[in-house]
């Protein structure tokens, strides 16, 4: 039986096991590949993305746990890297490798989505669910204070 | 968009002949002045970059190099990955082939890629003299137009293109007439990384996101033990999961092949419950921790023969004889894991003979790649087509001569005779880790009546690397382990009596290159070694470093740079400490501080500050050289801190982030980094600060409690034990 639900403000349906993570679908069946796979275990975030407009890693997400929810991916945060978390990674020159970089962002985005003006130490707390193994955190840091500045 | 009639010669830089890359180059767009440029009537200016992409930024900086002698509009560049031919791209400093590794990119490039922009560039004035009659020499550039100023008129370099006569043999260009550094107008000013736009919103392409028509899953569960085969396993478990196709028996391991990845997955756990190896293959029956004993105990007994004596200057043995004093030490440093991102992954197609493969990867080295495939199929290098992608990071691991992340690919698609997409999970790349060696080491130093330093003495037992990743290396490069012992050698400091005797041993555990590779250890040794002679002499360390760099005035001016920056000298708030060290690495000079406090109970030591200098010469993109040392910074303190990778019965112990633990944003320190610009030929900066943490830790923590950490990691067991 399929599952239904809606991706970047579309309606999708997926015919994989209902237990399969919604990465794969993600990635695979629907090829929204912004969203990537780096552990399979919650432990890296850089399949991070908001269900229902909060984060969560899609690699801990069943295909089931989504039905009938929205699920919004790198691809659907912004048209045209708009938003103001893309726009200060850019001004801050953030990625390197930029494999996690898409986790981070949706990662930083669900942050200043609850919290518009964090302290430093939010921040910290907030993205240490994500790794850059290029160690990019001082730069994530100063884009997230950028893009809460700026708006 | 191809060919404007009669702008279809290239010129053969070094008349070796370049008719492959001239069709290449003619064919992205417009004119072809070389197998590096082509210039389009529209002013679009492609240079190729044979640099591969792993967030180092070479990919950029290489073309911007040859942009500025070009006197390139950069607005108009577009960059274009090389093909594989090494002949015109391969990189001098890996014996010509077509790889990215060593921090080498923009030093082994600079030079050849400045004399090709200059080039082009005369061959642009030339041809708008010939057009306006004028002579050369009245002309001028800006950028991506040639100005004749007596008569006021410009040509774009895309007009000049769409008319421009290319000799058969490029001009020649002195050293002189290349522009000086104060002409320039792209080395040393920031530009924007080509592909960083495509990082923020998801469409960067890794090898790990493309689909090709027609293609199945594939994964493998890969020995445990290099030379391990598969014995029996319970196959019917196997192809009872929905979805799945077909198991493949490989000489080193099991494949699943499968219609989606998720069955593919199950399929390998479903493999993993029921398979046995056999005993083939050396590693069997090693534990990384009774191995390091023994390691420790071989270079710790003199009676115990050198393999080589890898490094000797003036007599390090006689000196010792006569020294006043001897101090001794015993150094340890454990496996360790690149933990890239992006799990190794790669797709391929091969023809229904097997005889020909077209392949995509991530990979360091296409020149590599293309031989892996081309062995693996027992079929020539021009049968494979190779697409390489960005990398979602590679830190030494994909480069090796015989890349098994690609072997895996091509032999999954030979038996499906179809294009496999072959991904590892992250407990594959894991277990399959290719590791940073264990090395052991027992050191002496002889000091005089006054406290000089007269006697360096040092005893390295360590695992091979080159002989294992790339066995013909080993041979073309005189059979010596350079990613295993470089660093060992203090070149900067005034120490006439050197040696460093090498045992080798052959664990059989499979190694690599990593980040940093021998310096890490070597430099950890050193600088902590050179820390506790300090602590005996009750000299400071930074006058000690600056006293043996008197004959290294930039070693000094980074060391005493750093010094300032940290407030060298004055008192810490209670329960912290400084530590130092100072590292050559490649020819960059770097000095790093760091202040960490430590919890005693938990055994966790705290970084609260890193202090960093680096003098790599002309910084070609400064900015990228201070995230390029950020980046390797913390790399550093993960190895130095954390990252442990241990072996039981010559399998990998660990297997995910819970139990191999990289650095977070909540562990990392304010990093505060400056760069010394000189006028020197750019080196290395991709890794140059990972092996100056170790040590800055290490040193930190002696200067706070008075116990000396001589092992890295130096995990929290490892802390509280010190502090027993």
């Amino acid at each position: 039986m399929a599952t239904e639900f809606r991706i970047n403000g579309q309606a999708v349906s997926s015919d994989a096991p209902t237990a399969t993570p919604l990465l794969w679908v993600i990635r695979e069946q629907l090829k929204l590949t912004g969203t990537k796979f780096g552990c399979g275990a919650g432990l890296c975030g850089a399949c991070m993305v908001h269900i229902d407009g909060r984060r969560a890693f899609s690699c801990q997400t069943q295909l089931a746990d989504v039905a009938g929810r929205a699920v919004t991916t790198i691809e659907g945060l912004s048209a045209n890297s708009s938003h103001p978390v893309q726009k200060a990674w850019l001004a801050e020159r953030v990625p390197q490798c930029g494999y996690c970089q898409s986790g981070q962002i949706m990662s930083a985005a669900d942050l200043l989505k609850q919290s518009p003006h964090p302290t430093r130490d939010e921040i910290i707390t907030h993205m240490s669910t994500n790794i850059c193994r290029c160690g990019t955190y001082s730069r994530i840091v100063r884009a997230i204070e950028r893009a809460a500045r700026e708006g | 968009m191809t060919g404007v009639a009669g702008l279809t010669l290239a010129i053969a830089l070094d008349r070796s002949g370049f008719s492959d890359a001239a069709e290449l180059a003619r064919d992205i767009n417009g004119a072809s002045l070389s197998p590096w440029v082509t210039i389009a009537p529209d002013g679009a200016i492609s240079i190729m970059s044979p640099a591969t992409e792993m967030g180092q930024g070479s990919m950029t900086s290489l073309p911007l190099i040859l942009a500025e002698e070009l006197d390139a509009d950069w607005d108009k560049v577009r960059i274009v990955p090389v093909p594989v031919i090494e002949k015109i791209y391969g990189n001098p400093a890996f014996g010509g082939s077509i790889t990215t590794a060593g921090s080498t990119a923009v030093t082994a490039y600079y030079d050849r890629l400045r004399i090709f922009g200059a080039q082009v560039r005369r061959v642009l004035l030339e041809n708008a003299a010939r057009k306006w009659g004028v002579p050369v020499e009245e002309l001028h550039t800006e950028p991506s137009v040639v100005v004749h100023k007596n008569s006021g008129r410009r040509l774009s370099y895309g007009e000049i293109a769409g008319f421009a006569e290319i000799p058969a043999v490029a001009p020649e260009i002195k050293p002189e007439q290349l522009k000086k550094t104060n002409e320039f107008r792209l080395i040393g000013r920031d530009v924007m990384r080509v592909e960083l736009p495509s990082k923020v919103n998801g469409t960067a392409t890794y090898s790990i996101d493309l689909q090709v028509p027609g293609m199945i899953y594939g994964a493998v569960l890969e020995s445990p033990v290099e030379g391990a085969m598969p014995e029996q396993f319970d196959e019917s478990k196997v192809s009872a999961i929905s979805g799945v196709i077909a198991t493949v028996r490989l000489p080193y391991g099991v494949g699943v092949l499968a219609e989606t990845p998720w069955a593919a997955f199950a399929g390998k756990a479903a493999v993993e419950r029921s398979v046995t190896w056999s005993r083939t293959g050396k590693a069997w029956g090693f534990d990384s921790d009774k191995g390091i004993e023994a390691f420790a105990t071989a270079a710790h007994d003199l009676a115990v023969p050198v393999t080589t004596d890898w490094f000797r200057q003036g007599d390090a043995a006689q000196a010792l004889r006569n020294a006043a004093t001897v101090i001794e030490a015993e150094y340890r440093c454990d496996y360790a894991y690149h933990a890239q991102m992006e799990p190794l992954n790669a797709i391929a197609h091969v023809s229904p003979l097997g005889d020909a493969v077209e392949l995509w990867c991530g990979t360091q080295s296409p020149t590599m790649a293309v031989d892996t495939a081309a062995r693996a199929l027992g079929i020539s290098r021009e049968k494979v087509t190779l697409h390489y992608t960005l990398l979602g990071g590679g830190f030494g691991r994909r480069g090796h001569r015989d890349d098994d992340y690609i072997v895996h690919a091509v032999l999954l698609s030979k038996a499906a005779k179809r294009p496999v997409k072959m991904m590892w999970t992250r407990e594959d790349d894991m277990h399959n880790g290719r590791l940073r060696p264990i090395t052991a080491h027992y050191l002496r130093a002889g000091l005089d009546s006054t406290g000089q330093i007269v006697a360096w003495h040092q005893r390295l037992a360590g695992d091979r690397v080159i002989p294992y990743m790339d066995p013909i290396r080993y041979k073309l490069g005189g059979e010596k382990d350079t990613i295993l012992m470089l660093g060992v050698e203090l070149r900067s400091y005034d120490i006439a009596n050197q040696y460093c005797g090498l045992i080798y041993r052959d664990t059989g555990v499979r190694t690599s290159p990593l980040r940093g590779i021998g310096y890490t250890a070597n430099k950890f040794v050193t600088e902590a070694f050179l820390d506790e002679i300090a602590h005996k002499r009750a000299v400071d360390p930074v006058q000690l470093r600056l006293a043996l760099l008197k004959n290294t005035p930039r070693g000094r001016a980074v060391v005493e740079r750093v010094a300032q920056m940290a407030n060298w000298g004055a008192r810490r708030s209670a329960g912290r400490a400084l530590g130092f060290a100072f590292i050559d690495y490649s020819n960059s000079l770097l000095a790093g501080v760091a202040e960490i406090s430590v919890d005693q109970v938990e055994g966790r030591i705290k970084v609260h500050n890193f202090w960093c200098t680096i003098d790599c010469g002309v910084p070609v993109q400064p900015d990228n050289v201070v995230a390029q040392t950020q980046s390797s910074l913390i790399y550093g303190m993960g190895l130095a801190l954390t990252e442990r990778i241990s072996i039981r019965d010559g399998s990998v112990e660990q297997s995910n982030f819970y139990d191999y633990q990289v650095m977070r944003m909540n562990d990392v320190p304010d990093i505060h980094i400056e760069i010394l610009a000189t006028q020197n030929h750019p080196t290395g900066a991709g890794q140059m600060a990972t092996p100056l943490v170790a040590p800055a830790i290490s040193n930190a923590f002696a200067a706070l409690t008075g116990k000396r950490l001589r092992e890295t990691p130096m995990t929290r067991d490892r802390v509280k034990k010190a502090l027993s």
